[in-house]
């Protein structure tokens, strides 16, 4: 996808303006709308590769912007949130969101997300092979390889495993894991999620206290990171 | 914070000073009346005028006024031969009588006007003291962001203005303060929205099954950078049980707890986190091995605005009272001591259910 077009729908000049300049140097094509309702309009009429929706909007609740273009509009969504806000980044999740960020946040993170997120649009599964730095996943041998060596996992550990992977970089909620791998009834057992994370990062990451792969989003759930995301380079 | 009233009870609003003025002055005179023989009906008088000058100091002025009343009449009926009579038959005795009413009722008025005042000047002295509370608070909220607002004006400032003047390094350099300043803005911020979410009690926890290993390595792992200088030891027993927690809560507060050590205690030190399973409950302590707190800070340290005399760092005071808020919000309690020869001890108990994850599908 050469040049993809990104739609700005926050009420924020300052905002718009730094993320105009960030996407556009990097290639990306920007609209931008103030309001929910301009941007309903602006993503019917020029329908845009993403959409970066704010959610404290004045003239509608970012939620029902939310509900309203998902019942259209199948490219990704990702929100921005202020910080603490953990109750409307699920809802929002639940919503039909791909992802969120919370601000202030760091360009570059940015960057990385609306990558990945439009690349897993791109694609939808089918990549029989992946590999993450030491890590390999091969989905249709069923194999996980840590520096060239078979990994012995559990089904459940292998299903999370590819679920996240198959997700990467964008954040999966706990609910969202719990009832994929697990099942509906399986809702209130979060204990389950934190055995098996605990479990999957001694086997995969090198050093299972500072994970590089499965990272915890406080109060939200897991995201897992193929590449270098989300570091900070200062 | 709230400016103190302290217009109240000049005059006291319920009937009981009335009921103790009639008491005392039916008391004082019974309790004379058989010695009035004695003593004399004059030296009564003086009796009876020295406890209305007693229940002025005590009581507010129609109380005492009232008391002074009726020791005149009890006086008067009781005493002033002929007794039992309200005549007076010394023209003396008329006199001292129509003295006695004029002092006792003097001595109210004057000794609730002393009173009134009284009760003005402390008012007026609260009020400057809360206002220099506020200005000082003001003055260093004002301080806390006017510094990082400067730092990023000036190296903004120079960046834009005099840009061909710098190499490279000298912009990189300012970029990075401009980084630090709004970080230290944004922790600011941080700060007081937590502050005033405790305040408004809108903090309920979202209790969900914590691994405690997850929890503390999550915290060291976001302040990587402040600890680089830091020994960071984290002990933590095989086996230990889930714990009911608020991750990101309990995240915060053990944050606050570490990132004032990080602060506070210098390069070279080591900062040990363990969590233990103490009866079903969650125990955890911060320690580090720096100087520790002053002994009058101890029991300050948790308090909000409270600063260390030693200002060498920013900062509002506010880090540890939310940590202190979001434990207790959990049920749970916090503590910090000085431990001899090896800095300050934080210790968090939090009563809460455990999980050994022991009933789990493969």
């Amino acid at each position: 996808m050469n040049n993809p077009t990104i739609l700005i729908i926050d009420d924020e000049n300052q905002i718009r303006k730094l993320l105009e300049i960030t996407l556009t140097a990097n290639g990306f094509k920007v609209n931008e709308a103030a309001t929910g309702k301009d941007g309903i309009i602006s993503a019917a009429t020029h329908p845009p590769d993403m959409i970066l929706l704010d959610l404290g909007l004045p003239d509608e609740d970012g939620q029902n912007i939310l509900k309203k273009l998902r019942e259209w509009y199948k490219a990704p969504i990702m929100i921005l949130s202020v910080k603490n806000n953990e109750d409307d980044i699920v809802k929002a999740l639940d919503n039909g969101a791909n992802d969120y960020l919370s601000k202030p946040f760091r360009t570059g993170e940015l960057l990385a997300r609306i990558r990945s997120a439009l690349r897993l649009a791109q694609n939808i599964e089918n990549i029989p092979l992946v590999e993450y730095g030491n890590l390999s996943i091969d989905f249709n041998a069923r194999i996980v390889k840590k520096n060239q060596e078979v990994l012995k996992l559990t089904s459940t550990e292998y299903q999370l495993l590819t679920l996240m992977a198959q997700n990467e970089s964008r954040v999966l909620t706990h609910q969202f894991i719990l009832k994929t791998v697990w099942g509906p009834s399986y809702l209130e057992q979060s204990q389950y999620l934190r055995v098996f994370v605990g479990q999957l990062r001694k086997k995969i990451e090198d050093n299972p206290n500072q994970p590089r792969f499965i990272i915890t989003e406080s109060g939200v759930g897991y995201r897992f990171v193929g590449g270098e995301i989300g570091k900070n380079n200062l | 914070m709230k400016l103190v009233n302290s217009n109240k009870n000049t005059f006291q609003s319920t009937k009981q000073p009335y009921f103790i003025s009639v008491f005392i002055i039916c008391l004082v005179s019974g309790i004379c009346y058989p010695f009035s023989d004695i003593i004399g009906y004059r030296a009564v008088a003086l009796i009876l005028l020295f406890t209305v000058s007693l229940l002025a100091m005590k009581l507010s002025l129609f109380p005492v006024l009232l008391a002074a009343f009726l020791s005149a009449l009890i006086w008067d009926f009781f005493y002033i031969p002929p007794h039992f009579t309200f005549l007076v038959s010394k023209s003396e005795d008329v006199l001292m009588l129509f003295m006695y009413f004029i002092i006792a009722i003097l001595n109210g008025v004057l000794t609730s006007r002393i009173k009134h005042f009284e009760g003005l000047a402390i008012q007026r002295e609260e009020r400057v003291n809360a206002l220099k509370l506020y200005d000082s608070l003001f003055n260093s909220i004002s301080h806390e962001f006017r510094t990082p607002i400067a730092t990023i004006l000036g190296a903004t400032d120079n960046l834009l203005v005099q840009n061909s003047k710098f190499d490279e390094i000298t912009k990189q350099k300012l970029y990075v303060e401009i980084y630090t300043a709004t970080e230290r803005l944004n922790r600011l911020v941080d700060n007081f929205l937590n502050v005033s979410r405790l305040e408004s009690g809108s903090i309920k926890p979202k209790l969900d099954w914590c691994d405690i290993n997850e929890l503390l390595h999550s915290v060291v792992n976001r302040l990587e950078k402040e600890l680089v200088n830091h020994q960071i030891v984290v002990k933590i027993p095989q086996n230990i049980p889930y714990f009911k927690l608020d991750f990101a809560l309990m995240e915060q507060a053990i944050y606050n707890i570490v990132y004032n050590s990080s602060l506070y205690t210098p390069n070279n030190s080591t900062i040990t986190l363990t969590a233990a399973n103490l009866s079903n409950q969650c125990f955890i302590t911060i320690a580090d091995n720096g100087k520790g707190f002053q002994q009058h800070e101890l029991e300050q340290v948790f308090t909000k605005f409270y600063r260390s005399n030693e200002e060498k760092t920013g900062g509002l005071g506010l880090g540890l009272s939310i940590t202190k808020g979001f434990i207790e919000a959990h049920g749970g309690t916090i503590r910090v001591e000085n431990v001899a020869g090896s800095g300050s001890l934080f210790t968090i108990i939090i009563p809460t259910e455990v999980n050994w994850g022991n009933d789990m599908p493969t």
